[in-house]
This record gives C-alpha cells, sequence and structure tokens, in this order.
C-alpha cells in the first residue's frame, strides 16, 4: 500500500483540494443512483435489481442524443426522460406485480430485466465499449483552488447533481407530491381511502427512481465508459450505500454516498488495490456499530 | 335522492360470509346510527361500501352512482369518506399535512379546505406543527375525522369515534358530530355505546349477524326496549 503518500496527500493543502472535488463529483453521481434505489424501496418495497440497468441506459440513452445533437444538455435529458419512461413500462407490465412478493422473486424478476436490456443494448449499439468523451464546449481549462485542480467538467458534474439532489429533497420535503409519497409509503391503504391513485404514486415513484438512475448514467457517459453489462459494478456501490445510509432515507444516502466518494478518491491514493475491500469494510462497520444506517430509524 | 343507498349487500372474508343483503339508506344531513353487537358486521359494512372489501354482490349507489366494486379511491372520489376504527393518522406527518393529504374538492364542492377544518375543529389549530403520532387518541380520532373532511365527500363513515376514550373526550367528539350535523354533514355512525350514538344520530339500524334486523327513527328506538333487549344486550 502507498499510505505514506495517503499521509503526504492529506498533510497537502492542494491535494486535500483535488481529492476532494474528485470525491465529491463521484459521491454525487452515486447519489443519483442510490438514491433512486433507496426512493423505490422505501416507497414501493421492491428491492430493485434492475437499477443498475436503467442507470447503463441513462448513458446509452445520452450516447444516442448526443450523437444527433451534439448538445450535452440535451443528452442528459434524453437519458433522464429515456430511463424513467422505460422505467414506467417495466413497473406497469412487469415489477408492479410482484410488489410486496418475497425477494427471491423480485430478484428472478429484476435478473430477467437485466438480461433483457443488456441483450437490447448489445443489438441496438453493439458489445464494444463507447465513451462519449467531455464535450468540446464543456472543455475548459481546471480550476486551480489553493494549488488543487478542479477539471472544468467536474465542477459541472457537481453542480448539475447538486441541482437535481436539491429538486429531489425539494419535492419529496416541500410538496404535497413529496408528502403523499412518504405517507403512501407507510400506509397505501389510508392514501387509497382518501381519494389518492395510489397505482399512479406507485408509476411515479418508479419513474422518478429510475429517472435518477439515467441521469447518473447520462452524466457520467462523458467520463466513463459506456458498455453493456455497465450497471452491476454501480448497483453494487448503491447497495452499500444504502447498508451505510439506511434502507429508504434520502439523507443517509447522501451521506453514505459521499463517504464512499471520498474512499474512493483518496483511496486511489492511499491504497488503490483495495478501494472496493475499504467500502466493504465501511460497510461491516455500521452493520456491527448501527444495525439501521446512519439514517435509518433504530430497531427497524 | 339518497345520499348513500345500498341494496343487498353480501361481503365475505375469503370464504366466511360475513354480511347477508345488508341494504341501507341515508338521506341528506341525515346522522345514520349503525349499532350492532360485537362482531355483528359493522365495520365491515363500511369496508364493503368504500370498497376495501369489495363486496361480492350488491348495488352501493352514491348520489345515484352505483360505485360497488370499483377501487377505493374512486369511491372516496365519488363522495364516501371512510374513518376506520383504528384511526390511521399518519404518524410521521403533522396534523396540517395529515389534512393537506386529504384536500380535494368533491361533489360537493370546495367548502371544506384546511383554514375551515381549523375553525370546526378548533382543538386541531395549536397542533397543527405537530406530528400526529404524538397526538392522544381524542386528538387523533379528531384529526382522521377532520381529514376525511377535506375531500368534500356527501357521506361520512365514522367507526367506533368513541372507542378507547376517555368520557370526557367521548363528550367532545359527540358534540363535533352535532355540529357537524348542524352543518348539513351526512354521517353514519356505527357504534356499541347506544348512551353516546343516540345523543347524535337522527335515525338507527341495527344490524345482526350480518343483516339489517331494524330500522326506525332515535325516538322510536327508544320507544321499544325490545329491540335493543334483543339485539344489543349482551
Ligand atoms: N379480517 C377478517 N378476516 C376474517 N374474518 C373477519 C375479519 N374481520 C372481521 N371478521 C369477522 O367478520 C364478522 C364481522 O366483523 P366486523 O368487524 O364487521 O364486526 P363489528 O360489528 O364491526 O364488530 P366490533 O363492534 O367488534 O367492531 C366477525 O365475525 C368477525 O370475526
Ligand atoms: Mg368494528
Amino acid at each position: 500500500m502507498e499510505l505514506t503518500e495517503l499521509a503526504e496527500c492529506v498533510t497537502s493543502l492542494s491535494c486535500l483540494v483535488t481529492q476532494s472535488a474528485a470525491g465529491l463529483t463521484i459521491g454525487m453521481l452515486l447519489f443519483l443512483v442510490a438514491s433512486g434505489l433507496t426512493l423505490i424501496f422505501g416507497v414501493l418495497g421492491l428491492v430493485n435489481f434492475a437499477h443498475g440497468s436503467f442507470y447503463m441506459m441513462g448513458a446509452y440513452f445520452a450516447l444516442a442524443a448526443y450523437g444527433v445533437t451534439e448538445s450535452f444538455a440535451v443528452a442528459v435529458l434524453a437519458g433522464i426522460v429515456g430511463a424513467a419512461l422505460l422505467g414506467l413500462v417495466f413497473e406497469r407490465f412487469l415489477l408492479s406485480r410482484i410488489y410486496g412478493q418475497d425477494v427471491l422473486m423480485q430478484l428472478l424478476v429484476c435478473y430477467g430485466i437485466i438480461l433483457i436490456l443488456d441483450d437490447a443494448v448489445k443489438i441496438i449499439w453493439g458489445a464494444d465499449f463507447r465513451s462519449m468523451g467531455v464535450p468540446d464546449s464543456l472543455r475548459h481549462p481546471p480550476f486551480i483552488i489553493a494549488g488543487g485542480v478542479v477539471p472544468y467538467f467536474y465542477a459541472i458534474l457537481f453542480a448539475i447533481t447538486a441541482v437535481i439532489a436539491a429538486v429531489l429533497a425539494f419535492g419529496m420535503g416541500r410538496t404535497r407530491f413529496g408528502r403523499i409519497v412518504r405517507a403512501a409509503a407507510i400506509n397505501p391503504g389510508m392514501v387509497g381511502a382518501l381519494g389518492i391513485n395510489t397505482t399512479l404514486v406507485y408509476a411515479s415513484v418508479f419513474a422518478i427512481g429510475a429517472g435518477l438512475a439515467g441521469a447518473a448514467g447520462a452524466l457520467s457517459a462523458p467520463i466513463r465508459s459506456v458498455v453493456a453489462g455497465a450497471g452491476v459494478s454501480i448497483l453494487i456501490e448503491s447497495f452499500i450505500v444504502t447498508v451505510i445510509g439506511g434502507m429508504g432515507s434520502i439523507g443517509g444516502a447522501l451521506a453514505a454516498s459521499l463517504i464512499l466518494g471520498f474512499t474512493r478518491s483518496f483511496g486511489s491514493i492511499g491504497f488503490p488495490l483495495f478501494v472496493e475491500g475499504a467500502m466493504f469494510i465501511i460497510m461491516a462497520l455500521v452493520l456491527i456499530l448501527r444495525p439501521s444506517g446512519l439514517g435509518g430509524r433504530r430497531g427497524s | 335522492m339518497s345520499e348513500l343507498l345500498v341494496e343487498g349487500l353480501d361481503a365475505a372474508y375469503g370464504a366466511s360470509q360475513v354480511l347477508f343483503g345488508v341494504s341501507l339508506s341515508v338521506e341528506r344531513g341525515e346522522t345514520l346510527a349503525l349499532m350492532g353487537r360485537n362482531g355483528a358486521g359493522k365495520s365491515t359494512t363500511f369496508k364493503a361500501i368504500a370498497g376495501i372489501l369489495p363486496p361480492r354482490a350488491g348495488r352501493v349507489m352514491v348520489r345515484g352512482v352505483d360505485v360497488a366494486g370499483q377501487k377505493p379511491y374512486r369511491i372516496a372520489r365519488a363522495g364516501i369518506a371512510f374513518v376506520p376504527e383504528d384511526r390511521q393518522v399518519f404518524p410521521e406527518h403533522t396534523v396540517e399535512e395529515n389534512l393537506e393529504i386529504g384536500e380535494r374538492a368533491g361533489l360537493g364542492g370546495r367548502e371544506w379546505n384546511r383554514a375551515r377544518a381549523f375553525e370546526i375543529f378548533p382543538m386541531l389549530a395549536p397542533l397543527r406543527n405537530r406530528m400526529a403520532g404524538r397526538l392522544s387518541g381524542g386528538e387523533q380520532q379528531m384529526l382522521t375525522i377532520a381529514r376525511s373532511l377535506m375531500g368534500n365527500p356527501s357521506v361520512l363513515l365514522l367507526d367506533e369515534p368513541s372507542e378507547g376514550l376517555a368520557p370526557l373526550i367521548v363528550r367532545e367528539i359527540g358534540h363535533l358530530i352535532l355540529r357537524l350535523r348542524q352543518l348539513g354533514t351526512t354521517i353514519i355512525l356505527a357504534e356499541q355505546n347506544s348512551r353516546f350514538c343516540l345523543g347524535v344520530a337522527t335515525s338507527v339500524a341495527v344490524i345482526d349477524r350480518g343483516a339489517i334486523a331494524w330500522r326506525g327513527s332515535v325516538e322510536e328506538f327508544r320507544a321499544d326496549p325490545a329491540v335493543q333487549a334483543t339485539y344489543l344486550q349482551v
């Protein structure tokens, strides 16, 4: 391990700034995926093992839209809307039939969706690695803050993810729709008895969750390779986030995503071969010390 | 036209049939007490009307429209507000948010809204920002009644609002129901506590083993001790 280099980094302001900027951006992208996963679980009681596939589809939709329009804004919108609509289709025709069933059944159906989407991607776009590359319009010199390097595109990504996170927090916490969603998570029967169409609420929540994953996929397309099966590793990290943050807690998911983002950025200096291992160790520690997660209720 | 007309309602939990052709009707402004022993079928009648337990047979006409067998949210929108026995406030929402979730224009118009709820239920006003899970049982009961009115329903189904509450609180709920009656609200009140419901109702229906056994005004009911002896006393 290169722990001495890690020690040097955390004592040097420039290195701290560089790695923190990367950690924040990685963490926020992870948060978009994990918040959708936790939202869908919290409201629908569904462990969406296919969540990573919506991330992947978001990346491909963005790639396709970018190829046509050369506009990153359009690409991101295409990723969000495309993944949300696709999520809606799968929710209506498949997943809504397995709400409340045991996790094994959910795993089976979701695995089916993963296979379908992976193959669809290979048929439509081929099996090769693809990359969007950072769009020319967003290629600018990095910001230099206290000697640290903050790539311009990372700053853009952080700003977009922060806005999406703020909209999500506002929507869930401060709007009537958000209050209905939270009530439906606890007592759907009573929400229905008050004249609210819970089927519609469920479908919207799933579409929002899939759209968040799609947003992360689209935003990552310029900096990560886009390939069939790309959803798996982000899915595993999202599960680690929900364990650390507490299943169903969006605030917990934010804290956990940032912890993992920093683990990744600083770990790449201090223990590059053990980054994933470190994530699992953090997860194990949380499970031992606070089994319900950082944002979860004790005893639940 | 009756606000609510129920005809020949059959309902069952799995294989065990509980309602056998229940028929009822309430006119606008009426407060009907639905009385019956433990297990007679009061709550089941409400659940069947509200669509929570879809009936096996029968009609549920709300202002002339048959809603039997529709989804609960559609029946609620058609004008039926159901306040279940166990209250079911949203515990992690504030009082005001609980009311907001129920807020909807009904066929009866937009007469009810949060401001009006706090006016008619003044005890809720100082609690508006408190989590509903932290309210007392009586306050929760008030809140569920107020919340169900937010949808501007044609008929309010109240399932044992006095259950498990201290006598003083029961009196307060009684006053409230009288106030709603003065405002012209149409109510069906399921109760075992006959002193409580005779004080607030205008008419009485007695249910026994899943069928309506007696029907009349409160005065007729009081004048007929045989009915009480046969169907209500243990
Ligand atoms: N969920 C259920 N599953 C099976 N049987 C039920 C269920 N709920 C009620 N029953 C049965 O249906 C019958 C009617 O019950 P219901 O709850 O309608 O009575 P009730 O008049 O409301 O009684 P109470 O005064 O105790 O509330 C009873 O025999 C009861 O055991
Ligand atoms: Mg009952």
